[in-house]
């Protein structure tokens, strides 16, 4: 039992980090209805850029605002520039502009800071969290950030106009329309928005994985994996979902045999997919019906 | 965010391909055709590799076309039955010495099985949900392929060394062309099978369920059977082409069939234009020799170089290579009225 509660809380400290990345996923696929790829290459150059700041003599939690802001610029730059002018491709085309921009950024990334591992700082330190050996201060930080960054969310959507109208230009574009919410900005800042909480999941991930080019490459799988997961119409399930992948993940790997840290991954995620073969719009999602 | 269910008039997400425009008329055809049974008379050993490398990598984008483009169910583990394919021809010509011809139709069986049996749990799932399905196969293939036990037959890490076929009857011809005139014939009978299919019955039936499943079965297709049966018969060209593979690259080790390699075929797929068929040659031409020229435009910029160029591609044909031959029918057909 000892064991078993021990596993579940690294579990969930692991989680935390996926937790973020989901919520990511789980914002821009809001907005624009498709799974971003590049997302975790996004969140890396972010993280580079308040490494770099950080290294200029900047504190921490001047970088850390300075990085947001310039993320929020950066994701309506990169929707303005690059994917509007996709906005009527077919799907799967804009599914190859993803990986295109994913090469993209993780090539430049690689050219101006190259592929040696960095240090990242944390703000919460990194001793043992209330005596427990298995998680951190930094890991219960991270805990802490995702529940501030979902509750924020919420009343943001819930209880400000630009959060109905966005989730209005999701849901029902032409209708939202007609009542004079301009739909194609509303996409650009669901980018924004994306994109800054991608770099506060960077932020908070660089100090557990180290910072370099390719960093994000397993963490967005496992975001991905707890979004649908989660169902990706809820940024709770996300989180949730996150939560629920970290402890899978570890269980996994204490409870059956022969399973290393190779088949980690395949069996957390056959794991995922018996849960969506049970029910196919994840966790938390909505059940949409399509009208013939 | 609320639990009322929403009821949305969603367009498919994958556009609708009238048949006829699935494939190249006659004229085209043979000399597509001509070309490539004439060019590598004329052609250096490594050059005829590479043809031969653009001939099995596009029948691998083909194989991904008929599940995508013609039933409209998403794959990104195309990979893993490459992947099953090559250990198959592999294992089957190395540890067993069988002809490397009876391995090939041997892989497609095998794998049209996998794909059935994978069909049926994924039945239940669509869009974003069954890419992330097939993804979990694809990155779980390289590591069930070290498994131990099956290290005698597979070789483990070490991967398998495959004797390439010296060429029959005492043809004066050297290894390699052999090897690209028998692959051609291959696609050339999986092409004209492909063709032949989403044009029958079963191929229609494909179409109904990519366009719009209620009204399919509405019409009483049987939606389950087809789907699955797309899933199989994409697996099993998927696994002749990684067979193919496996003979022209003398090699086969778990992490030449990782998820990487699935992105690539998608890709293939993309640019050669969803739904098209001939296109998936273009596509495939496509992720083999694009990331070669950004090597040689930029070494350290590689990436994005080829990020640039596929970000081009896709601005100007939003649609593939099938937009091109279009606009090319079109200019033709203005041309003859002149």
């Amino acid at each position: 039992m000892e064991l078993f509660t021990n596993q579940v809380l690294a579990g969930i400290a692991t989680g935390a980090i996926y937790a973020c990345m989901a919520l990511a996923v789980v914002m821009i696929y809001q907005a624009i209805d498709h799974l971003n790829f590049a997302q975790g290459e996004m969140a890396m150059f972010s993280t580079f850029i308040s490494w770099q700041l950080m290294q200029w003599g900047v504190p921490y939690w001047g970088a850390f605002a300075i990085t947001l802001a310039l993320s929020f610029i950066g994701g309506i730059a990169i929707e303005r520039i690059l994917f509007k002018p996709l906005a009527k491709a077919p799907v799967l085309t804009n599914v190859a502009g993803f990986i295109a921009l994913f090469a993209i950024i993780n090539s430049s990334a690689g050219l101006i800071w190259d592929f040696t591992i960095k240090q990242y700082p944390t703000p919460f330190g990194s001793s043992p969290f209330l005596g427990s050996q298995l998680i951190s201060t930094h890991q219960a930080g991270m805990i802490g950030v995702t529940v501030l960054l979902l509750l924020g969310l919420y009343f943001f959507f819930q209880y400000t106009r630009i959060g109905l109208a966005m989730r209005a230009a999701a849901s029902v574009p032409e209708s939202a329309r007609l009542v004079g919410i301009n739909t194609s900005w509303m996409i650009a800042l669901g980018w924004g928005m994306a994109t800054a909480i991608g770099a506060i999941a960077g932020m908070l991930i660089a100090p557990v994985v180290f910072l370099e080019p390719n960093m994000m490459g397993g963490v967005l799988i496992y975001g991905f994996a707890a979004a649908v997961l989660g169902g990706l119409t809820s940024p709770f399930g996300a989180v949730v979902g996150g939560f629920l992948v970290g402890i899978f993940e570890n269980l996994a790997g204490t409870y059956i045999p022969g399973v290393g840290n190779e088949l980690k991954l395949p069996i957390a995620l056959a794991l995922i997919i018996s849960v969506l073969v049970v029910k196919p719009a994840g966790l938390f999602g909505r059940h949409i019906v399509k009208r013939v | 965010m609320s639990a009322v269910e929403d009821v949305v008039t969603e367009a498919p997400a994958v556009e609708a391909v009238p048949k006829r425009a699935m494939t190249l008329g006659t004229g085209t055809s043979v000399v597509v055709l001509l070309l490539l049974l004439v060019v590598p008379v004329f052609a250096k050993n490594f050059v005829i590799f590479q043809l031969t490398q653009l001939l099995y990598l596009g029948l691998a984008v083909l194989a991904l076309n008929i599940l995508t483009g013609g039933s409209g169910q998403f794959s990104l583990g195309q990979s893993a039955f490459y992947g099953i394919g090559a250990y198959i021809t592999a294992v089957m010509m190395e540890q067993f010495n069988i002809p490397y011809f009876l391995c090939l139709p041997v892989a497609g069986v095998l794998c049209f099985g996998v794909g059935f049996l994978f069909g049926q749990p994924a039945l239940r799932l669509s869009g974003v949900y069954l890419a992330l399905a097939t993804f979990a196969l694809a990155t779980a293939m390289p590591q069930l392929l070290k498994l131990n036990f099956l290290e005698p037959w597979t070789g483990g890490v070490q991967g398998l060394v495959v004797t390439k076929p010296d060429a029959p009857f005492g043809l004066k011809m050297s290894q390699d062309m052999w090897l690209y005139y028998f692959t051609l014939v291959v696609v050339l009978a999986i092409y004209i099978f492909s063709v032949n299919l989403l044009r029958s019955r079963s191929g229609r039936a494909f179409m109904a369920i990519r366009d719009n499943e209620i009204a399919a079965s509405a019409m009483g297709v049987n939606v389950a059977l087809y789907k699955t049966l797309a899933f199989g018969v994409s697996a099993g060209i998927t696994g002749v082409a990684g067979g193919l593979s496996a003979i022209a690259v003398q090699f086969v080790a778990p992490d030449s069939f990782t998820i990487t390699l699935a992105i690539q075929l998608f890709l293939g797929m993309v640019v050669g234009g969803v739904g098209w068929l001939p296109g998936s040659i273009v596509g495939a031409a496509f992720i083999i020799f694009v990331p070669n020229i950004a090597e040689g435009i930029s070494k350290g910029l590689s990436g994005a170089v080829f990020g640039v160029l596929l970000f081009l591609v896709i601005y100007l044909v939003p649609h593939g290579a099938r937009q091109v031959a279009i606009l090319g029918q079109q200019f033709a057909g203005r041309f003859r009225k002149n």
